[in-house]
C-alpha cells in the first residue's frame, strides 16, 4: 500500500534530532511494547509481515504522531483482536480508555508468475506494480533501474506473507540505484541500495 | 457515570473517553495475555533481559574488533555475515536468514536505515536509538545523506563515496568501520571497547 510509512525520500521533515549513542528504550512499557509482540512473534499469533502491515494500516495522524513503540502496541493489540485472541473492549475496559487499533487491510497477493532469476551485475528494473495490501517495496524506486550486487536466500514473500496467503519463498536482490537516477536533480549524489523481491524485478 | 459495560456502549459514548496512554495500553495487553494462561509476563521477563542486556552494542564491537586483527576472519565475515558472527557466539533471529557487512574504507562510508519500518540487525548491533526509527532520518538519509550525515556529525570529504543500504527486506547489514591509525598495537579487547553502536549503523566514525 502506499502508505504515509513509506517515508523514503518524503521531503519537508527537519533536523534528526540526534545525540551521541543514544538510548534504545526510555521508560519500562517500551521495554514491555517490545517484548509482547515478540512474544506473540514466538507463539506464532502472528508473523513479522503481519506485524509490519499493522503498523502501515495505522489512521495516518496516529502513525505520524505516535512514538515506534506505541506503533508496536498499536499493531499487536489489533492483530490480537483479528485473530480473535482478545477482544477490543476488554482491551479499553483494562486500560481504562480508548484504545486505538489500526485500519482494516486490503487484499494481498501471492508471487508474480512471470519472474526471472537474475546474476550479480544483471541490470534490473523494479515492476510498476500498485499493491493494495503489504508490499516492501519503498515507492521511490518504483519503475526504477540499477544494478544487481547481492542475492539473499529464499523469504517467505511478504505480499502473500501478510495476508495469510500461499506463496513460495524468494530470494531478495541488493540492487544499487544512483539518487540522481531515484529523484533526478533533486537529491545528493549517492548509491542508494535496497533488498528487493524477485517478484517486483524485471530485467532492465 | 461510567458505564460497566464497554460492548454497550456507542461510539459517540467511547468517542469521549481519554485516549488510555500507551503504558496503559501495554499493562492491558500483559493482562489480557496473563489471564488466557499465555505467561505473557513471565516471557517479557525474559525477553526484556535479552533486549537490555544481550542484544547489545558490546557484540558487534567484538565482531569488529576481530575483523581488524584476524584477515581470515575479515574475510569469512565480508563472504557470509551471519556464519561470521555464530562462530563468535552471537545469534541471530530465524527471520534473518543473511548478515551483509559493509567495509568502509578511506574513499567509501556506508550508512544502513529503514524507510519503511525500522529493521535492523539488532542482536548484533543492538537495538536501535529514537533517531533511527524517526520520520527525519527515514525520509531523508536516501535522498540527502551528504547533509544528513553532516547534521550529524560527520563531515565527509566531497570525493568521499556514499553508499546508503536500506533494510527493506529480511537481509540484514551492519557497518564495518575504518580502524582507527591511532590504535596500533592494541588487544583486541580494546579494539572492541571503542567501537560505538552509531559507528556500525555508519553515522560516526571511530
Amino acid at each position: 500500500m502506499d502508505g504515509v510509512h513509506d517515508m523514503g525520500g518524503r521531503q519537508g521533515f527537519g533536523r534528526i534530532r540526534y545525540t551521541r549513542d543514544a538510548r534504545a528504550f526510555h521508560d519500562d512499557w517500551e521495554v514491555r511494547a517490545n517484548s509482547l509482540y515478540a512474544f506473540a512473534v514466538r507463539r506464532g499469533i502472528f508473523n513479522m509481515d503481519e506485524y509490519r502491515h499493522a503498523i502501515e494500516r495505522m489512521d495516518p495522524r496516529h502513525y505520524i504522531a505516535a512514538s515506534y513503540y506505541e506503533r508496536s502496541v498499536t499493531s499487536l493489540a489489533t492483530l490480537l483482536v483479528e485473530k480473535g485472541v482478545v477482544t477490543r473492549e476488554e482491551l479499553e475496559t483494562r486500560a481504562q480508555g480508548q484504545f486505538p487499533l489500526a485500519g482494516p487491510s486490503a487484499p494481498g497477493r501471492s508471487n508474480v508468475a512471470q519472474r526471472s532469476r537474475f546474476d550479480i551485475g544483471d541490470r534490473v528494473r523494479v515492476r510498476v506494480d500498485y499493491v493494495p495490501g503489504h508490499v516492501r517495496m519503498p515507492g521511490y524506486i518504483r519503475g526504477k533501474a540499477g544494478v544487481v550486487i547481492g542475492q539473499s536466500p529464499p523469504y517467505p514473500f511478504p505480499d502473500a506473507h501478510a495476508h495469510a496467503l500461499p506463496a513460495q519463498d524468494e530470494p531478495t536482490y541488493d540492487v544499487r540505484f544512483r539518487s540522481d537516477e531515484l529523484w533526478p536533480e533533486s537529491s545528493e549524489v549517492a548509491l542508494v541500495h535496497a533488498a528487493v523481491f524477485e517478484s517486483y524485478l524485471e530485467r532492465a | 457515570m461510567r458505564p460497566r459495560n464497554m460492548a454497550l456502549m456507542s461510539d459517540d459514548d467511547r468517542a469521549l473517553r481519554p485516549t488510555a496512554t500507551p503504558g496503559q495500553r501495554v499493562d492491558a495487553i500483559q493482562a489480557a495475555l496473563d489471564a488466557r494462561g499465555m505467561a505473557a509476563s513471565e516471557a517479557v521477563a525474559q525477553l526484556s533481559h535479552l533486549a537490555q542486556e544481550e542484544w547489545v552494542p558490546r557484540n558487534g564491537a567484538r565482531v569488529v574488533a576481530r575483523a581488524w586483527v584476524d584477515a581470515e576472519f575479515r574475510r569469512r565475515l565480508l563472504a557470509n555475515g551471519r556464519d561470521a558472527v555464530t562462530e563468535l557466539g552471537i545469534a541471530m533471529p530465524p527471520h534473518h536468514r543473511h548478515l551483509v557487512v559493509l567495509e568502509n574504507t578511506p574513499g567509501v562510508q556506508n550508512v544502513i536505515c529503514c524507510t519503511l519500518c525500522s529493521c535492523t540487525a539488532f542482536t548484533v548491533i543492538g537495538l536501535p536509538p529514537d533517531w533511527y526509527k524517526d520520520l527525519e532520518y527515514r525520509s531523508r538519509v536516501v535522498r540527502e545523506s551528504r547533509t544528513v550525515l553532516k547534521e550529524m556529525g560527520l563531515d565527509l570529504a566531497p570525493d568521499v563515496e556514499i553508499r546508503v543500504w536500506d533494510t527493506t527486506a529480511d537481509t540484514r547489514y551492519m557497518v564495518l568501520p575504518e580502524r582507527p591509525a591511532a590504535t596500533a598495537g592494541w588487544s583486541e579487547a580494546e579494539l572492541a571497547g571503542i567501537v560505538t553502536r552509531d559507528s556500525m549503523i555508519g553515522v560516526a566514525k571511530l
